[in-house]
């Protein structure tokens, strides 16, 4: 599909985050710094986002949702994780209840760094995030047009078929 | 009589920044009980202190939350320095004041733009949050970031607010409050706002004083507790009232956090006028905290307990935080009985719910 990097919508969770980030996030999105005008737009439903920013770390009870979300996002997909806590637990590491940052439940593509992570690094990640995302919308494009045309290319172990419609 | 239904309602959801989750029993469309479940967010953060030395502490205790960050630093100095029986320098009460003041402007702009994002005002939330991006890039001068500023330690502050930047200050408020006028009329006075708010959740003050509520939340009902007039910092200097309404609903709401700004803003200008003269900021802490110490402080959203102790090592026994939202949820709960299943997610919002905060 062409450019789709053009219009990829976001999904954001709270993981155990302090809020910093989850704010920064936000102001993302509003005027001043305007992430919207790069295509992108915050969803609040995972089923129709292509971009997963998480922040802060993972524990026990939230694992299971940040699971979850993942899944039900339609593939192909991005996982950005924002700040020092999502990229590797950061100053609650050390802390009974965190089992890590974000790649403990979900694979993560690209890591923003920073405490809290400033909003021009954020646009950072989600620039480097769409691009990634045209990049597998266009392998997932061809492999499935290869798999309409001879039927031979197997579909990989573990995914589900009927991702045609999706990208 | 309709049949009940469970629905559930968090901890993803699009009016929610945060984790939580409720478990709403609804009867039609009205909801007859709310069951909080929280602990999407715990890190626990009051068991770090038996990791991380007392001065290390304070940057995990500012990373309690991103928006009351400054206070929840300065709440956990104040109560180590009180442990130490030490009397900090004039001029960094002040600048933890001035400080404190602005962060509660940023936090209440915050929360004027969500509450308009929750009903639907898309154009106003961007409007309280523009004017939100100047406080931020104050802070960012005086303190060098954005959300968390690490600039208390025990025994003072690190960074000191220089005369150019009282004065670069003073002429951003002037005009933070000639933008905010700008938009009071239309969060006040709005005829479709107000249809969205007027009426809304409406909490007596006799039920607010039984939940335990605090803050904005609880003065909008008329419990006129503000804990700044106990007299930490350079409050006792300064001349303020706390603002509180009588009528209870999530207008009121809105009411005493928009004049809370105003009050900030006059606060940070009358702290900028009696600021001393001095150059000394801190004064050094030496050996370990003996004993223990409660304190309690206002934060944006209401009162935050602090408590620590400590027994002559470099790790405190203990550290223990209780914040406003906590107490609220009580108050939200109740709040949600009766109301409609789509007025949920506007009246979560208006007890201003800091989850992090809560779960620590």
């Amino acid at each position: 599909m062409a450019n789709v990097k053009r219009s990829p919508w976001l999904l954001h969770y709270d993981g155990s985050s302090c809020n910093g980030c989850d704010i920064e996030v936000l102001a993302c999105m509003t005027p001043i710094y305007d992430a919207e005008r790069l295509g992108v737009e915050n969803t609040g439903d995972p089923m129709q986002a292509d971009i997963f920013l998480i922040t802060g770390g993972i524990n026990e009870q939230n694992a299971p949702v940040v699971k979850q979300l993942y899944d039900q996002m339609p593939r192909p997909k991005v996982v950005v994780a924002v700040g020092t806590c999502a990229c590797t637990g950061g100053v609650f590491k050390e802390a009974y209840n965190i089992c890590g940052g974000a790649d403990t439940v979900v694979p993560v593509d690209i890591y923003v760094p920073g405490c809290a992570a400033r909003p021009q690094s954020i646009i950072d990640g989600i620039i480097k995030a769409r691009d990634l995302f045209q990049q597998r919308s266009e392998e997932h494009d061809a492999k499935v047009k290869a798999e309409k045309r001879g039927g031979a290319a197997p579909v990989e172990a573990g995914k589900p078929e009927n991702t045609g419609k999706e990208g | 009589m309709g049949k009940q239904s469970v629905v559930p309602f968090g901890p993803q959801h699009p009016v929610l920044p945060e984790p939580i989750h409720l478990d709403l029993v609804i009867e039609d469309e009205k909801v007859v009980k709310a069951v909080p479940n929280i602990g999407f967010i715990h890190r626990g953060l009051e068991g770090l202190v038996e990791k991380k030395d007392f001065n290390t502490m304070v940057y995990v205790v500012e990373r309690t939350c991103g928006i009351c960050s400054f206070g929840h630093g300065m709440g956990y100095c104040e109560c180590v320095e009180h442990v130490f029986d030490i009397d900090i320098p004039r001029r960094a009460k002040y600048i933890r004041t001035i400080l404190m003041e602005m962060s509660r402007m940023q936090s209440h702009f915050l929360w004027l733009g969500l509450l308009a994002d929750a009903f639907g005002f898309e154009a106003l939330f961007y409007q309280a949050w523009r004017i939100r991006e100047r406080l931020l890039d104050l802070l960012e001068t005086i303190t060098g970031g954005r959300v968390i500023f690490s600039i208390n330690k025990i025994g003072g502050v690190m960074k000191d607010i220089t005369p150019d930047m009282q004065k670069a200050i003073l002429s951003e408020l002037d005009t933070i409050e000639k933008e905010l006028k700008e938009i009071e009329g239309t969060f006040l006075g709005d005829y479709t706002v107000q249809n969205r708010l007027k009426g809304q959740g409406v909490l007596t003050k006799e039920q607010c004083h039984d939940l335990g509520c605090v803050g904005p939340f609880a003065r909008a009902s008329g419990v006129k507790s503000d804990m700044r007039t106990l007299g930490y910092a350079a409050y006792p200097e300064l001349d303020f009232e706390p603002i509180t309404s009588t009528v209870g609903d999530s207008w009121a709401r809105c009411y005493v956090r928009l004049h809370e700004i105003y009050q900030s803003i006059d606060l940070v200008r009358q702290a900028i006028g009696k600021i001393p003269e001095e150059t000394d900021l801190e004064v050094p802490v030496k050996g370990n905290p003996t004993g223990e110490y409660l304190m309690r402080i206002e934060q944006p959203r209401g009162e935050a307990i602090y408590y620590v102790k400590g027994s002559g090592k470099r790790n405190l026994d203990r550290f223990r935080l209780r914040t406003p939202t906590f107490a609220n949820l009580a108050g939200l709960c109740e709040m949600l009985k009766d109301c409609e299943y789509s007025d949920v997610g506007l009246l979560a919002i208006t007890i201003d719910p800091c989850i992090s905060c809560t779960e620590r």
